[in-house]
């Protein structure tokens, strides 16, 4: 009986979690401008969606998201896991140091590390456009891929790159043949992190996206939204995004239980 | 095994320091090709510091080391003709046993069915053919530790280093694998320096043992000659069990302790000299006759410990002496004990009082280990350097670190038949020797203090 | 050795391009917060910036409204995730791995794609857009913030501490009491960090939600921002970077390894 309304309360706790989103499932399978208005089934929002047409910006946010996304995530995949390398291996109070700037992107709220960032720019003096929202990015997944390269590297035997140095490797083959292969799946989950987080964005990219028109879909909902109607196609996009969320996790979820399992057998 | 006598590896005046850590101090060891070498010592000592010196893992401060004659001080590990086995296999997870076994091999381009048959020819000699396509995440501490050897030999390297190979398996799986490496160093030819901390292990394994002790070469010899002549009170207690005791040597052939004059072989101390006196616990004969006793004693215990029974005997002048004998005796009945001349080992002493070196405050206080002491007043002005002297019976130590004039380690404890002889690591690293009676434990944190007259101070010139 | 390959081998020195890349794109944009928010805009030094905030009644009126809010999603949050934390990590009231799943799922939706269903919601139920709907949209986006630390630690914690409070004879609910509740607060303190900075520092969503009738803290710096007021800007940023500060002074800060270990 308790279990029957524990279960109960957690069912509905999710539909309530959920139902924005269903809501914009179904709506995203009917053609009416107005949320709400059920006028049949029909997948016209997500040809017009793909063939750009009229909102011909709204493929253009979402290509700009994708490749920042990508470019961000890459770049601080590269950077972060060397930096991690880096900092495993220093000692006492620089290595404080760094750590406590690293850690403060992941403290901070997204709108101060916008700002500071926007500051930034402008006493630089730096045009702002696509280069510094993509430095932005970096600067704020860099930390995330160092946290999740940085245990690999605490688990990982000491010797083993030693070991390969003993075997002959120089220190290039030695990273290359022994400690990326063990860091790696730190890099591949700090990936998926950095990927995720600069799709997710949105406050960073509007302080540093300057105003040469570029949009990111987070900055283009916003902009859509003050102008006071909501695209409709925006509706299968979500849903689409829903959907490959769902993907991505059931897939980082496998994958962490097959980890789990390879370290047992250890 | 004709090019036996020729060296193989010489290291001159090697020394390294971690911070203020001098962790080796002017090493000078040659070894000799083929040789078995094992470097003995208790944790910290530096015998990994060493080995890690000769793989080029880290570089030395000073002094070189030479491989045939080639000084390779500057040589990049993966450039030097040695291998090392790790102490925690450092097997790379990623690759299955025969790729671990072909990294190497890999990577110095030998022809691919060269390195089949080399693989499967280490893979014989460490009995783990069949092996080849294991992930090494499944293989027991034994197997991977079997594999981590081929790994290093199947490169035919001139010298193997092993840092505490056998060190994480347990005790009848170390056993065969003494066995085992010794036959395979006999079959393979080439020498191998062995770093372990465990005194049996060393003394079956090795040609040649070095004994270590806090970064210096304490001695270096055959197995045999190190039990039998330890040349310290450190190598007497490391290497098996030992009664080491406060003695006069007389004259040439006469040492007292234990509060009786004994017969003797060794010469040349001088007269009334103080010496440390080592007895191994089997060669004290225990006989029920006391009249031709050297000493007589009372059973404080015995234990029974396989071959022989371990007693504890309290003489009649108040010393407890370790003894092993084949026959029990009664606890508590009074028997008599004899001492071969041959078996008494008489060592001179590395210092028969603490002597630091400080610096005047003012006349009645003086810095030195860096904290401040109180002495009698000297007469001597602030900023005269001095030295101090101070005897192991007069340093106290307190139960709580705050309570002395500055704080260290317990680091090495040695029972000496009446008091316990204490080395005390500052935390400024300077040692401090104690004699006491009171009991305290390895790496207990201790507070150190000495009385204003218990200092004596004179100038330094 | 070349010099270069002698730095790349000391293998510490990995670190020093990200070092660089740090001590620019995060402590100087930092620093730069704190300068500009000292600086009138010529340039030189002065307090004026904070006194105007203080002087003017509808800024500090935003700010304290936009704490209370923060503070009644942070309790809502609680209120309504504590359970669902509680039965999730309770093998007798819940077994399966998926309905975890699917409570830190939207997590990893963009924000304003989840303001946006919300926004979705009420047209649909024909419900008014405004502070209702605020609130309700700021525990829809940060619940799963909140129920998964909590789940985190309940989940982690010693079963066998509740077997002992029950062997000592404690009831149900002062076992809940005196040992899960207490246990557990180290998992309360990073959840609420992780619900009540977000929501405090928001901006967007509270235009979305309440067809900007709502001005929340957030909102008034983004304006100033855009407006070419930086130094005001900036004072009014660092004075949330205090409040921050200050919240996080209250918990353990254990937030990262929670986000580390959501995957």
């Amino acid at each position: 009986m308790k279990r029957f309304f524990a279960q109960l309360y957690l069912w509905l706790l999710l539909a309530m979690l959920y139902a924005p989103i269903v809501i914009i499932g179904i709506f995203s399978f009917t053609e009416s401008k107005v949320l709400g208005n059920w006028t049949g089934f029909s997948t016209e929002l997500y040809t017009s969606l793909f063939n750009g047409g009229a909102h011909h910006s709204l493929l253009d946010a979402i290509k700009n998201t994708l490749s920042i996304a990508l470019i961000a995530a890459t770049a601080s995949t590269i950077l972060g896991s060397i930096a991690a390398i880096g900092i495993f291996n220093m000692r006492g109070r620089k290595k404080q140091v760094i750590n406590l700037l690293n850690d403060i992107p992941m403290l901070n709220p997204d709108i101060i590390t916008g700002i500071s960032l926007f500051l930034l720019f402008v006493s630089l003096g730096i045009s702002q456009g696509y280069t510094t929202v993509v430095l932005a990015h970096i600067a704020f997944c860099t930390p995330y891929v160092v946290l999740n390269v940085m245990p690999r590297l605490q688990q990982m035997n000491p010797n083993i790159y030693e070991a390969a140095l003993d075997l002959g490797a120089t220190p290039m083959q030695a990273l290359r043949k022994v400690i990326i292969p063990e860091i790696r799946p730190g890099m591949i989950s700090g990936f998926i992190l950095a990927f995720t987080l600069s799709i997710d964005d949105f406050a960073v990219t509007l302080f540093t996206k300057g105003n040469e028109g570029l949009e990111t879909l987070s900055t283009y909902i916003y902009a859509d939204a003050r102008k006071g109607g909501l695209t409709p196609e925006l509706r299968p996009l979500s849903t689409i995004i829903f959907a490959v969320v769902l993907l991505l996790l059931i897939i980082i979820n496998i994958r962490a239980k097959r980890n789990a399992k390879r370290n047992q057998a250890m | 095994m004709a090019k036996q006598s020729d060296t193989i590896i010489k290291i001159e005046h090697l020394s390294k320091s971690f911070g203020e850590k001098r962790v080796l101090d002017d090493i000078n060891l040659d070894i000799k090709r083929g040789e078995f070498v094992t470097l003995l010592g208790p944790s910290g000592c530096g015998k990994t510091t060493l080995l890690r010196l000769l793989a080029g893992f880290a570089r030395a401060d000073e002094g070189k080391i030479s491989m045939e004659g080639r000084d390779i001080s500057d040589i990049p590990p993966h450039k030097r003709p040695l291998n090392t086995v790790f102490q925690r296999y450092a097997l790379f997870p990623h690759l299955n046993v025969f790729d671990n076994i072909a990294f190497g091999l890999k990577l110095n381009k030998v022809p691919s069915k060269d390195i089949e048959s080399r693989v499967r020819r280490a893979l014989k000699m460490v009995s783990m053919t069949d092996y080849e396509s294991r992930d090494v995440n499944s293989l027991s501490g034994g197997q991977q530790q079997r594999v981590a050897i081929a790994r290093a030999i199947v490169n035919r390297p001139q010298v193997l280093l092993l840092d505490e190979p056998l060190a994480a398996l347990d005790l009848k799986m170390r056993k065969d694998m003494q066995m085992e490496l010794k036959e395979m160093h006999s079959t393979l030819g080439i020498t191998f320096i062995y770093v372990t901390h465990d005194q049996e292990e060393a003394l079956t394994l090795s040609d040649t043992v070095v004994v270590f002790s806090e970064g210096r070469i304490q001695q270096i010899g055959a197995p045999i000659d190190i039990y039998n002549e330890p040349v310290n009170s450190f190598v007497a207690d490391f290497i098996g069990e030992s009664n080491i005791l406060n003695g006069t040597m007389i004259r040439d052939r006469e040492v007292e302790f234990i509060g009786h004059r004994f017969e003797c072989i060794d010469e040349g101390f001088g007269q009334n000299t103080a010496v440390d006196v080592v007895i191994r616990p089997e060669d004290i004969y225990l006989i029920n006759n006391l009249e031709n006793a050297a000493f007589t004693g009372t059973i404080k215990s015995c234990t029974f410990k396989g071959v022989h029974y371990e007693m504890f005997v309290e003489t009649d002048k108040g010393y407890e002496l370790m003894i092993q004998d084949y026959n029990a005796f009664e606890v508590g009945s009074t028997i008599g004990m004899l001492v071969k001349p041959s078996d008494i080992h008489v060592m001179r002493k590395e210092r028969t009082c603490n002597t630091f070196e400080g610096t005047m405050i003012a006349p009645d206080k003086v810095e030195m280990l860096g904290a401040e002491f109180e002495c009698n007043d000297t007469g001597l002005k602030a900023g005269d350097k001095v030295r101090v002297r101070v005897d192991f019976r007069n340093v106290s130590l307190l139960d709580y670190k705050e309570d002395g004039a500055l704080f260290g380690e317990v680091k090495f404890i040695l029972y000496k038949g009446d008091h316990y002889h204490l080395t005390v690591l500052t935390d400024n690293g300077d040692n401090i020797y104690v004699d006491t009676n009171d009991i305290w434990d390895n790496s207990d944190v201790v507070g150190i203090s000495i009385a204003p007259r218990h200092l004596r101070i004179t100038k330094r010139v | 050795m070349s010099i270069f390959s002698k730095l790349i081998n000391r293998r510490s020195n990995w670190a020093v391009p990200y070092a660089i890349f740090l001590a620019i794109f995060v402590a100087l944009p930092l620093l730069l917060i704190v300068l500009y928010a000292f600086q009138d805009a010529e340039g030189s030094f002065t307090l004026q910036n904070f006194v105007k905030f203080i002087r003017q009644p509808e800024a500090v009126n935003t700010f304290i409204y936009s704490i209370g809010i923060a503070i009644i999603t942070t309790f809502l949050c609680i209120l309504l995730g504590y359970p669902a934390a509680y039965i999730l990590a309770n093998a007798n009231l819940n077994r399966s791995h998926t309905t975890v799943v699917l409570f830190i799922l939207p997590m990893w939706i963009n924000i304003l794609v989840r303001t946006l269903a919300t926004v979705a919601l009420f047209d649909f139920a024909k419900l008014p857009l405004g502070e209702g709907a605020l609130i309700f949209g700021m525990v829809y986006n940060f619940l799963p913030f909140m129920i998964y630390p909590i789940y985190n630690t309940l989940q982690k914690m010693d079963h066998s501490l509740i077997e002992a409070a029950e062997d000592l004879g404690a009831r149900p609910s002062v076992v809940f009491t005196k040992v899960v509740v207490p246990l557990s607060m180290p998992g309360v303190m990073s959840g609420i960090m992780m619900v009540f900075m977000p929501t405090i520092s928001t901006f967007a969503i509270a235009e979305l939600l309440t067809m900007n009738n709502v001005k929340l803290f957030g909102t008034t710096i983004q304006e100033n921002i855009n407006n070419g007021m930086w130094n005001y800007g900036a004072a009014l940023s660092l004075i949330m970077l205090i409040i921050i500060g200050v919240t996080s002074l209250f918990s353990d800060g254990d937030e990262q390894s929670d986000s580390e270990s959501l995957i």
